[in-house]
């Protein structure tokens, strides 16, 4: 059976819409990312109580006119990088109201 | 019988003043001062109330490691070191140690590290650029090693007042910026002018075969910005606080991409794009 997973945005972090363009920056290391339309929606999804697999089926495929599979997959990448800066926090269990912060990580 | 004199060990020193923040370099060797004040002529205000205080405590050389900046806030100090100085700063009380050796090479290391952290706080930033001043307004030249900086300055014309060919001071003062002059130099090593003027347009560098101006995309912009700002703290307060720095920036001045061939009608070109 595939776990579900949950992803919250990390408080470690500074983040701006800009052109349209959403951009990251770690506040422990200080990588900087800028996300597209799609990682965008992503981001703005990761409440903490969302699993990926709706975020995906309903922020990505239907406004993006993806498949399932692919976007399954970008999805999965997209938060494994952003997961390793510590920026997108990754749990298979919702995260509880106390705030979301990098020593959760 | 009473000893009529006491031994007073003299202390000299300088307050300089670089985008208007006075610091104090205090030491016991005069010999060092005066290598200080060479290196800082420009930069020298005698009268300047300093904002901050170092005493500088001379030791002898050691040979140096390649041990990178460290800038820590420790137990409420500033704790600053490299291979060849080992510095502590209470920002509070304004005042500061440097332990080195009697090169001007690390108390120029320490100043640029305490002017990051006091521009970071007020939304400026120091920028790994050069920068110039034409009929009273300030351009930004930014790029990485090879990119031109160098080249642009030694290109300007007379009429053109160079503030640095290396390190730029960005200062935010409600709702728009100025750039300073700094005694940080690069290749050219020429010191820059201690003036300020409003700041028109950041350029990042590129040398090609003509003269020509490309806009950057804002997400472009801010991306090119961050990576060129020289900024030393572990700290994530003031990372969180120059992102949106950066971000305002971006918003408020002009950033575009200069590609220039290497001659003087680059500063014409300037002159004609600065005046549209």
């Amino acid at each position: 059976m595939r776990t579900e997973k949950y992803i919250a945005r990390s408080s470690a972090i500074a983040a701006r819409l800009l052109g349209g363009e959403m951009m990251i920056m770690s506040a422990v290391d200080s990588t900087f990312f800028t996300l597209n339309e799609v990682a965008t929606a992503i981001w703005q999804a990761a409440d903490g109580r969302t699993p990926l697999s709706e975020i995906v089926k309903t922020r990505v495929c239907q406004d993006f006119d993806v498949d399932l599979e692919t976007a399954s997959h970008d999805a999965e990448h997209f938060v494994g990088e952003l997961s390793a800066h510590g920026i997108l926090l990754v749990s298979d269990q919702p995260f509880g109201t106390a705030p979301v912060g990098a020593n959760s990580v | 019988m009473h000893k009529l004199t006491t031994a007073t060990e003299s202390v000299h020193e300088i307050a300089v003043e670089i985008g208007g923040l006075p610091v104090l370099l205090r030491t016991g060797d005069a010999s060092f001062l005066n290598v200080l004040r060479i290196r800082y002529a420009g930069f020298l205000d005698s009268a300047a109330s300093p904002r901050f205080e170092f005493d500088i405590d001379l030791i002898d050389p050691s040979p140096a490691g390649e041990e990178d900046i460290q800038v820590r806030m420790q137990n409420g100090l500033w704790s600053l070191r490299r291979g060849d100085f080992r510095a502590q700063w209470d920002s509070e009380k304004r005042k500061g140690w440097i332990r080195q050796s009697a090169n001007p090479y690390s108390v120029d290391c320490v100043l640029r590290i305490v002017h990051s952290l006091a521009l970071a706080r007020e939304g400026g930033f120091l920028l790994h650029a050069a920068s110039a001043v034409r009929n009273g307004k300030a351009f930004l030249f930014s790029g990485v090693s090879g990119a031109g900086k160098t080249t642009i300055s030694r290109l300007a014309p007379t009429d053109v007042t160079l503030l640095t060919d290396e390190i730029s001071y960005v200062r935010h003062q409600t709702g728009s910026y100025i750039a300073c002059g700094t005694p940080f130099a690069g290749e050219l090593a020429r010191v820059g002018e201690n003036c300020a003027a409003p700041l028109a347009a950041l350029y990042f560098l590129a040398k090609g075969p003509e003269n020509r101006i490309d806009p950057v995309p804002p997400a472009d912009a801010a991306g090119l910005l961050l990576r060129n700002i020289l900024f030393f703290a572990e700290d994530p307060d003031l990372v969180k606080q120059l992102f949106r720095s950066a971000l305002e920036f971006v918003e408020r001045v002009p950033v575009q991409r200069l590609t220039f061939f290497p001659d003087a009608r680059v500063w014409d070109f300037i002159g004609q794009v600065s005046q549209t």
